[in-house]
């Protein structure tokens, strides 16, 4: 098969260990699976200065094309972790989305990019990609030690971590890990190891994936078609990715064989009856997959943490799987750091438990609705479905309940326990637990955004018109803050530029657009958790209330 | 005189909701779960049942009669390609 992409190999290394018999060294923070969500764990976890070693069974990147589409919180993860550029630079821009029914296009739609956002919607792009941008990033930091065939075969949680044993091609070692993160995929051995369950519904259906490169111009657009004359009573998505690959999902159905559906002389013609012989193509990368919604009940075992694949899967529809597992390392890092710090309570590692699957139910239900509707399982569905599409044409209603896959957007952690309640009246959808909305600013005089001034230690965003305006306590009181056992640092908005006070950070809000959108007025203060969701907020700045937040969200209350 | 709205109208009264898909997703998967375990034939009868009820409670025959056109549609054109299974 053709190939766009030539695939990294890393060097495995012998292991230290192995020459050490009897000794089993002990690692903070021991994260497997170095795949895109075990990855983005490791460096969060380097760039608060912890020492990590990250295990994988393999010594590359994903093959194929698998996670695809981006969204725009996890690309403003991939920021914050150094990332963000080179997945938005490779990563393909698309808007424009065609739905299809039978032989018509029912409608289009134009996901004009939503202004005043440093980041878009999404990108597409191969997960390889991905991963190898992660990669290089992780190996940049030397915090990280990446163990290449690295298998790990045997786990003992204890109260103090877990002792493992690695396999590599130079025999077996043993280490204690204080932390274990369990990034190992849906699959995940180390689950199955412990003896874990994962709850939730098989979806009785299969699909093909096709990653194809095309010999001519196709439009960068979403295709989606419900029953085409090329694959009757089935669904097919076209995708368009980086490097001129497209990606082309066909619905099987549950009766398929998926190792002769996946044979080039069957793919083939399906793919040329799609697209007609004007678009002459070849083939990258074929797979066949089925997919479950479910979840572990827990993603925190005692000293073992579950995050992305490993704790949760969704449909594909949406691009709920690699997104979720990001935001999974983003809202556990954090928290591991203090506790590492012991500056938090081991309790506090429950709430990334209790948010995250409150965020999983969030997806699961959404992704479980897309797939309902694209794979209707009865008559009396599929009879729904079908006046859905034949209406959307001339209803707006009905486009609107078309459900192809609802883009994933980040949990609004509403209910968490780390929430302040609002004592004071507000607008607007920045309430406690909401992660933050970004906004154009300007800093030491050049353009910029709000949200990299946000995120990896709480922050106490207080907008004031004239930083000149605060008055020596308050400044006295921000100083305090900044010097506490969990330092809470300033981020003042302003509205004219101008120096920061000593150790605080200024941004001005040249055209008010933080302000409209966290519902501001002079004087509003918000407190921001590391990853960005509010914790708090208050129509005046009361130092006593910010530090009383800051112990609720630490569970040092 | 009232028109069909045809415009996305679902929703809980009082409840601003954060995704603007949410309540038609709500409401369709309510749908879809009241036919749950129901044959083919008893499924269509609830749809029929349905639409008295939501015509019922619309009430209003001007209106009716703009749901009835809208329905009807494109219908007697060469008809949408059938699903199979």
């Amino acid at each position: 098969m053709h190939g766009t992409y030539t695939y990294p190999h890393y060097a495995y290394r012998r292991p230290a260990e192995l020459d050490r018999p009897g000794q089993v060294p002990r690692h903070p923070v021991v994260v497997v699976g170095a795949g895109p969500v075990g990855l983005a764990a490791a460096i969060d976890l380097a760039q608060h200065g912890v020492r990590v070693l990250l295990l994988d069974e393999d010594d590359t990147v994903s093959v194929g094309s698998r996670g695809l589409c981006y969204a725009k919180r996890a690309l403003e993860i991939l920021d914050r972790l150094g990332c963000g550029d080179p997945v938005v630079e490779q990563g393909v821009n698309w808007s424009v989305g065609r739905t299809f029914y039978g032989e018509r296009e029912v409608f289009n739609f134009n996901l004009l990019p939503e202004a005043d956002h440093r980041r878009p919607a999404m990108v597409n792009l191969q997960q390889y990609y991905l991963e190898q941008f992660l990669v290089e990033r992780a190996m940049a930091l030397p915090e990280i030690d990446l163990r290449w065939k690295s298998k790990v075969v045997a786990v003992a949680p204890g109260a103090d971590g877990a002792r493992l044993e690695v396999e590599t091609a130079d025999g077996r070692y043993a280490l204690h890990a204080e932390w274990l993160i369990v990034a190992d995929g849906a699959r995940s051995p180390i689950r199955r190891m412990l003896g874990l369950d994962v709850e939730g519904k098989v979806f009785q259906d299969r699909f093909l994936i096709a990653d194809v490169v095309m010999k001519a111009d196709f439009p960068t657009e979403r295709w989606f078609w419900f029953d085409p004359p090329f694959h009757r009573g089935q669904s097919v998505l076209l995708h368009k990715q980086a490097a001129g690959v497209w990606r082309i999902d066909f619905q099987l159905g549950w009766d398929a064989d998926p190792d002769e559906e996946r044979k080039p002389e069957r793919v083939i013609p399906r793919i040329r009856a799609m697209l007609g012989p004007a678009h002459p193509f070849e083939l990258e990368w074929v797979s066949v997959y089925t997919f479950q919604c479910r979840r572990m009940q827990r993603f925190r075992h005692g000293r073992v943490l579950f995050v992305g694949d490993a704790a949760h899967q969704v449909s594909p529809f949406g691009a709920r799987g690699a997104n979720s597992g990001i935001q999974d390392t983003d809202n556990l890092v954090w928290k591991l750091k203090l506790v590492l710090d012991r500056r938090a309570p081991e309790a506090l590692l429950d709430t990334y438990s209790d948010e995250r699957v409150a965020a999983a139910d969030e997806n699961i239900l959404n992704s479980t609705r897309s797939t309902d509707f694209i794979t209707p399982k009865s008559q009396a569905s599929r009879d729904l479905r079908n006046a859905v599409l034949t209406l959307a044409r001339e209803h707006p209603f009905a486009r609107a309940l078309v459900n192809s896959g609802r883009l994933s957007v980040p949990a609004h952690l509403t209910g968490s326990v780390l929430n302040t309640p609002d004592t004071d009246a507000f607008d607007g959808p920045m309430h406690p637990g909401a992660p933050i909305a970004d906004a154009p600013v300007r800093h030491h005089g050049r353009d910029a955004w709000l949200l990299p001034h946000t995120g990896g230690r709480f922050v106490l965003m207080l907008f004031e018109p004239d930083a000149h305006a605060l008055d020596t306590a308050t400044l006295q009181a921000l100083r305090a803050l900044a010097d506490s056992p969990i330092p809470v640092h300033t981020l003042l908005v302003t509205e004219r530029d101008g120096d920061a006070p000593p150790g605080m950070t200024r941004v001005t809000d040249v055209r008010g657009v933080a302000a409209r959108r966290f519902d501001a007025r002079p004087g509003t203060a918000y407190l921001l958790r590391p990853d960005q969701h509010v914790s708090a907020r208050w129509r005046r700045f009361d130092a006593a209330a910010v530090h009383a937040a800051v112990a609720r969200a630490t569970c040092n209350a | 005189m009232a028109h069909l709205n045809t415009q996305p109208n679902f929703g809980t009264p009082g409840e601003r909701p954060l995704h603007a898909f949410t309540p038609g997703d709500d409401f369709y998967e309510a749908l879809i779960d009241a036919h749950r375990g129901l044959s083919d034939d008893t499924s269509r009868l609830l749809n029929a049942r349905l639409v008295l009820l939501l015509a019922n409670h619309v009430g209003d025959l001007h209106v009716l009669r703009e749901a009835l056109a809208a329905a009807r549609a494109g219908l007697d054109a060469p008809a949408p390609t059938r699903a199979r299974r």
